[in-house]
C-alpha cells in the first residue's frame, strides 16, 4: 500500500480494498518499524480517529480524492493540540493553542495527519543534521544525510512512511531533499500558500509546499494548500486553478533553458549526466533546448546569507524565554534570562545565522550588507525576467551532488553551497520543482524545473509529461 | 550668558481604533490583564500581522488637517529589541518612508502667533505592560495594549519655552480629538510626550546637546520637567560642564528628572522594513475622500465663532479648545442662535466651575446641553431673573428635574402681568406719599427705594425691567 500514489490510494478507498483505519495502521506500524527518525511527533491517537471518522465519511459517499490520505506534516506548520518545535529545543514543550491556515486547509479535505516530521531547526540546514531531535536518515542509504530542511518530510514520502508530506522551502528545503531522496517536490511562487502559522524562518523567502510521488499528486495537494489567505499580508489575492487541468497538455514546441552557471565546476560529473540525460528525454518529447544565462545567480547564496539571517535574527527575537518555550533554570536577572534561554535553546547553526544576521542589520552595516544584499536580489529577478521573455521554463540541477555523508561536511560555508542552484528561484520568487531524473552512486538524482511566477501549472505539466516517460519516480529504496 | 531654551517634542496619539494595528484584537481599555490579546498580539510562533485599514485612514486624517505631505507609498519596519513587554522581539514602526511627512502647527501665545513644525508622523504598534506590584519577586506582563495602534507625531525643535511646548503639546491634544483619531485620555495614557531639550547661548546658531524626557502624561508635568531640565542644563554649563546626550525620566512626585539611559547604552534597533507587511499604497481617491471628512477644525471654528457669533477672541479660544465643550456648547447655540453670548456666559462661568470644583469632565456633566438650553430659554423670555437662574441651576445639578419643574416648584416665576405689576406699583406710590415728593423735587437717588419696596412685596417675582418702566411713568 505505501508505494500507492494520492490517486492509487484514492482508488483503493473508494473500492474498498482497505479501509482508512486500515491504511493508517497500515503507514503507523511503518513509521514505528523505521530507524529513519522521520518524525519528530507520531500522532497514532490522532490519526486513528481521524481515519474512524473518515470511514464513516467514505461510507456516506462523502468523500473526495484526499479524503483519508495519510501524510506528514512538518514540524513547522502549526497544529492545534499538537506538539510543533520546529526542530529545535527552544519549541520542544510548545503545544500550539491554534492551527496554521495549511494545517486547516488539509484538516478540512480530511486527509489524515501520522505525525509530524524531523526537521532541520527552524529550517535551517541543507542536511538535516541541525535537528535537535538528531538526524533523518536517507532512506536509500542509511548512511547519508537525507537532505534539508524537510529532510524528514522527504525521507517519509521516499520511505514509505506516508503518502505525501508538506515541506517548506526558504533557500531549497523542498527541493532539495525531494531531490536526494528521490520525490518529488514544488516551492510555488512566493506568496502562493499562506504562510500563517508556519513558524517564521525568512519571512520574503519562506514558501511551503507538497512533497510527492509524482508531479500528478502534487497538483491534488496543491489544490488544496494554495490560496489567499486574509491572516497573511504577503499571500496573493489571486484565484487558484486546478492544478490538475493541465497535467496532460502536450510540450510539444517547449523551450527549456538551461542556464550555463548552474552547470559550473561544482557540479558532480555523474549529476550533470543524469540532467542532460533527462533533458535529451524532453527533446525527445518535442522540447526545445536552450542555453540561457543568469549572471547574477552567482551572487545568490552571498546575498541569501544576508537576506535570510538578518530575516531570522529578527522572526526568533519572539523566542525569549519569557512567554513560551524554553527558559533557563535560576536565572540571575532578566539578561541573564533571555542570554541563558537562548544560549541554551538554540543550537549551532540557528546562532550563526542570528549572529550574522544580527550583525548585517546592525547601525552602519545595514547599507553595506541588508541593501547591497537587496539590490542583488533585484538583479537576480532581473535575470530571470530577460530569461523567461525567450523560454517556458528553466531546468537544471537541484543540488551539485547526491546525498553526501551524515557528519561529513562540518565547515558551515561548504554546507551553504548545497542550496546553490535552488537559492535563486527563492530570492526572485519564483515557482520551482524538483523531479526524480536518475540515480548516481545508487543515489537519487533531481532535476530542477524553475517556472515564471504563477507557472505552477505548466511546472506540473511538464514534470507529469516527464514522469509518463519515465519511471525514476516509481523506484523506492529496498531496504524499507 | 543668556541662554536660549530649544524644544521638540514627540507626541504619541493611540488612534482611537476598536481593533488593534495589526490584529482583530480589542483595543477597549482596562479589561483583564491579557483578555484582549490574541495570538498575534502575543507574538506565538508562526502568527502574522495585518494591517488594520482605520489606523492607515485615522494618520491620513492627520495629515490632511495639518495639510502635510503624505507619503502615498509608505513601509512598515520593525524595530528590533529585547523587554519583556515587547512580545514578537521587535516593535512594528516606520523609520525611513513614515505614512505623514512635513507639516506645519500655528499656534498662539497672548497675542503672538508662531509656526511650530511637524518633521513627520509615522504609525506604530504600542508595546504591553509591565506590572511590577501584583508579585512579591515577579513581574508580570498584560499584553492588553500591545498591538495599540499609535500614530508618533514628530516636532521640529522650533519651541523656546515650556510654556510654547505647552501651548503646541494642547494644540495637538485639541486637534486629534476634533477629527477623532484619538480620545484624548492622558490618564489613560492615550496621549503622552516626550520631550526633547536642549539650551545653547543666546544667538548661537547650532544646537546644544538635549536630554530627551520621556513618558510625561499631563501638561503641568511637561511645563514642570521642561523646566526644570532647563535649570539642570543651566546650572552644568555655567559651572563648566557639559551636557551628555541621554533619555531622562521626570519623576512628578519627587519633581526631578533623572537619567534612564546615557547614548552609549542606547539600543542598536537594527531597523529594517518588516517581510511580512506590503508596501501601503494610497491612492488619490482614499486621500481626497478622508479630505471630505474632515470636520471644522478649531482654529475655523474659533474663527467662525467670534466672526459670526460676536464672541470676543478670549471666549471662542475657551470654548473651542475642548471638542467636547465646543460640541456642548453648539447644541445650545441650536436653540440659542441669537443668545450665543449668554450661553457662553454660563457655559464658561457656572458650568465650568461646578465642573471643575466636582472634577467631572464635560462629557459627563450632569446638566446636558438640553438642559441648560432650557434654563437659557426661561432667562431670556424673562420667565425668571438671572439671579434666581443661578438658583435654578445649583437645583438642576442636584436632580433630575429640568428648569421648570424647578422654577415651578419653588415658585422662582418672574411677575410678568404688567396689570398686576402696575396695581402695586400704584400702591407703593400711595403709600409713600413723602417719598414721592423728595423724587419729583429731583432726589433720584430714592428711585431705588420705590424699586426695593416693589420687589419686597412681590418677593423679588416682579420683573425689574418692567418694574422700571412702570415707575419712571407713574411718578412722572
Amino acid at each position: 500500500m505505501h508505494t500507492k500514489t494520492i490517486v492509487e490510494l484514492a482508488q483503493g478507498l473508494k473500492d474498498k480494498d482497505f479501509s482508512c483505519v486500515e491504511l493508517t495502521q497500515h503507514y503507523l506500524n511503518r513509521i514505528d518499524q523505521s530507524n529513519l527518525n522521520a518524525f519528530i511527533t507520531v500522532t497514532d491517537e490522532l490519526a486513528l480517529v481521524q481515519a474512524q471518522a473518515v470511514d464513516n465519511k467514505i461510507a456516506s459517499g462523502n468523500a473526495n480524492i484526499l479524503t483519508g490520505i495519510p501524510y506528514a506534516h512538518k514540524d513547522i506548520f502549526c497544529t492545534k493540540g499538537v506538539k510543533t518545535s520546529a526542530g529545535s529545543k527552544m519549541l520542544d514543550t510548545f503545544v500550539s493553542p491554534y492551527d496554521a491556515t495549511v494545517s486547516q486547509k488539509l484538516n478540512q479535505a480530511d486527509l489524515v495527519m501520522l505525525g509530524k516530521t524531523n526537521m532541520d531547526e527552524f529550517a535551517m540546514g541543507s542536511s538535516n543534521e541541525n535537528s535537535f531531535y538528531g538526524t533523518v536518515k536517507n532512506p536509500w542509504n542509511r548512511l547519508k544525510i537525507p537532505g534539508g530542511s524537510s529532510g524528514g518530510s522527504a525521507a517519509s514520502v521516499a520511505g514509505g512512511l506516508s503518502c505525501f508530506a508538506t515541506g517548506t522551502d526558504t533557500g531549497g528545503s523542498i527541493r532539495q531533499p525531494a531531490s536526494l531522496c528521490g520525490i518529488t517536490g514544488l516551492k510555488p511562487t512566493y506568496g502562493r500558500i499562506s504562510r500563517y502559522g508556519m513558524i517564521a524562518y525568512a519571512s520574503s523567502l519562506d514558501q511551503a509546499g507538497p512533497m510527492t510521488k509524482t508531479a500528478q499528486d502534487a497538483a491534488i495537494v496543491l489544490n488544496v494548500m494554495a490560496g489567499f489567505d486574509d491572516k497573511d499580508s504577503t499571500s496573493a489575492e489571486q484565484k487558484v486553478p486546478d492544478y490538475t487541468t493541465h497535467l496532460n497538455d502536450s510540450i510539444k514546441g517547449l523551450t527549456i533553458g538551461l542556464p550555463k552557471e548552474f552547470f559550473s565546476s561544482g557540479l558532480d560529473d555523474e549529476v550533470a549526466d543524469n540532467i542532460m540525460v533527462a533533458v535529451k528525454e524532453f527533446e525527445a518529447m518535442g522540447a526545445i533546448v536552450k542555453e540561457v544565462s543568469l549572471p547574477n545567480s552567482t551572487h545568490a547564496i552571498p546575498a541569501y546569507y544576508i537576506v535570510a539571517p538578518c530575516e531570522c535574527s529578527s522572526n526568533l527575537s519572539r523566542l525569549d524565554g519569557v512567554r513560551y518555550g524554553y527558559r533557563a533554570k535560576n536565572v540571575k536577572n532578566l539578561e541573564d534570562l533571555y542570554l541563558r534561554s537562548r544560549s541554551e535553546g538554540f543550537g549551532e547553526e540557528v546562532k550563526r545565522r542570528i549572529m550574522i544576521g544580527t550583525y548585517a542589520l546592525s547601525a552602519g552595516y545595514y547599507d553595506a550588507y541588508y541593501l547591497k544584499a537587496q539590490k542583488v536580489r533585484h538583479l537576480i529577478s532581473d535575470d530571470f525576467k530577460k530569461v523567461f521573455e525567450q523560454v517556458d521554463v528553466i531546468m537544471g540541477p537541484v543540488s551539485p551532488t547526491t546525498a553526501f555523508d551524515l557528519g561529513s561536511v562540518k565547515d558551515p560555508v561548504s554546507m551553504y553551497l548545497a542550496d546553490i542552484y535552488t537559492l535563486s528561484a527563492n530570492l526572485a520568487g519564483l515557482p520551482g520543482m524538483s523531479i526524480p531524473a536518475g540515480f548516481a552512486q545508487k543515489l537519487p538524482v533531481g532535476l530542477q524545473l524553475i517556472g515564471n511566477y504563477w507557472s505552477e501549472s505548466k511546472l506540473l505539466n511538464i514534470a507529469h509529461q516527464f514522469q509518463l516517460q519515465t519511471d525514476w519516480h516509481l523506484k523506492t529504496p529496498q531496504e524499507c | 550668558m543668556e541662554w536660549e531654551t530649544v524644544i521638540g517634542l514627540e507626541i504619541h496619539a493611540q488612534l482611537n481604533t476598536k481593533s488593534k494595528i495589526f490584529s482583530a484584537a480589542s483595543t477597549q481599555y482596562g479589561q483583564k490583564p491579557n483578555s484582549q490579546a490574541c495570538a498575534v498580539d502575543l507574538g506565538l510562533p508562526g502568527v502574522l500581522p495585518v494591517l488594520n485599514v482605520e489606523a492607515v485612514n485615522k494618520a491620513i486624517k492627520f495629515g490632511v488637517a495639518i495639510n502635510a505631505h503624505i507619503n502615498q507609498r509608505n513601509i512598515f519596519d520593525r524595530k528590533n529589541y529585547f523587554y519583556p513587554d515587547l512580545p514578537k522581539g521587535y516593535q512594528i514602526s516606520q523609520m525611513d518612508w513614515p505614512i505623514v511627512g512635513e507639516g506645519k502647527i500655528e499656534i498662539t501665545l497672548g497675542e503672538q502667533t508662531k509656526v511650530v513644525g511637524i518633521t513627520r508622523a509615522h504609525l506604530e504598534e504600542d508595546a504591553g505592560k509591565s506590572i511590577h506590584d501584583m508579585f512579591d519577586d515577579d513581574t508580570a506582563i498584560d499584553l492588553n495594549r500591545a498591538g495599540t495602534p499609535l500614530l508618533e507625531i514628530v516636532s521640529e525643535p522650533d519651541m523656546r519655552s515650556a510654556k510654547e511646548a505647552v501651548v503646541y503639546a494642547k494644540k495637538i491634544h485639541t486637534l486629534v480629538q476634533y477629527i477623532d483619531i484619538c480620545d484624548g485620555n492622558m490618564q489613560e495614557g492615550s496621549f503622552r510626550c516626550d520631550a526633547n531639550v536642549s539650551i545653547r547661548p543666546k544667538g548661537q546658531k547650532k544646537l546644544g546637546t538635549r536630554a530627551e524626557l520621556k513618558n510625561i502624561n499631563s501638561f503641568k508635568f511637561l511645563e514642570r520637567a521642561i523646566n526644570l531640565e532647563v535649570e539642570r542644563q543651566q546650572d552644568i554649563l555655567e559651572e563648566g560642564g557639559s551636557i551628555v546626550q541621554e533619555t531622562r525620566l521626570y519623576d512628578s512626585v519627587k519633581h526631578e528628572t533623572r537619567s534612564m539611559r546615557s547614548k552609549e547604552e542606547a539600543n542598536d534597533y537594527r531597523y529594517f522594513p518588516d517581510p511580512d507587511l506590503l508596501p501601503v499604497e494610497i491612492s488619490d481617491e482614499l486621500l481626497e475622500r478622508i479630505r471630505q471628512t474632515l470636520p471644522e477644525l478649531p482654529t475655523q471654528k474659533k474663527a467662525r465663532f467670534v466672526a459670526e457669533l460676536g464672541l470676543s477672541d478670549y471666549d471662542a479660544d475657551v470654548l473651542t479648545l475642548q471638542k467636547p465643550l465646543a460640541d456642548y456648547f453648539e447644541t445650545m447655540l441650536d436653540h440659542h442662535a441669537s443668545n450665543a453670548k449668554l450661553c457662553a456666559n454660563w457655559v464658561m462661568g457656572e458650568l465650568s466651575a461646578s465642573l471643575n470644583k466636582h472634577q467631572i469632565d464635560i462629557q459627563n456633566s450632569p446638566i446636558t446641553a438640553q438642559a441648560l438650553s432650557l434654563l437659557i430659554s426661561r432667562i431670556s423670555d424673562d420667565t425668571i431673573s438671572g439671579k434666581a437662574a443661578k438658583d435654578v441651576f445649583k437645583a438642576m445639578w442636584n436632580s433630575e428635574d429640568n428648569a421648570d419643574e424647578i422654577i415651578q416648584a419653588k415658585g422662582l416665576k418672574q411677575m410678568t402681568d404688567m396689570g398686576e405689576i402696575e396695581a402695586i406699583v400704584e400702591q407703593v406710590i400711595a403709600n409713600n406719599a413723602p417719598q414721592v415728593a423728595q423724587f419729583k423735587s429731583g432726589n433720584d437717588k430714592i428711585f431705588g427705594f420705590f424699586v426695593g419696596q416693589i420687589m419686597k412685596l412681590t418677593a423679588g417675582k416682579a420683573n425689574p425691567k418692567q418694574v422700571n418702566e412702570l415707575l419712571k411713568d407713574k411718578l412722572s
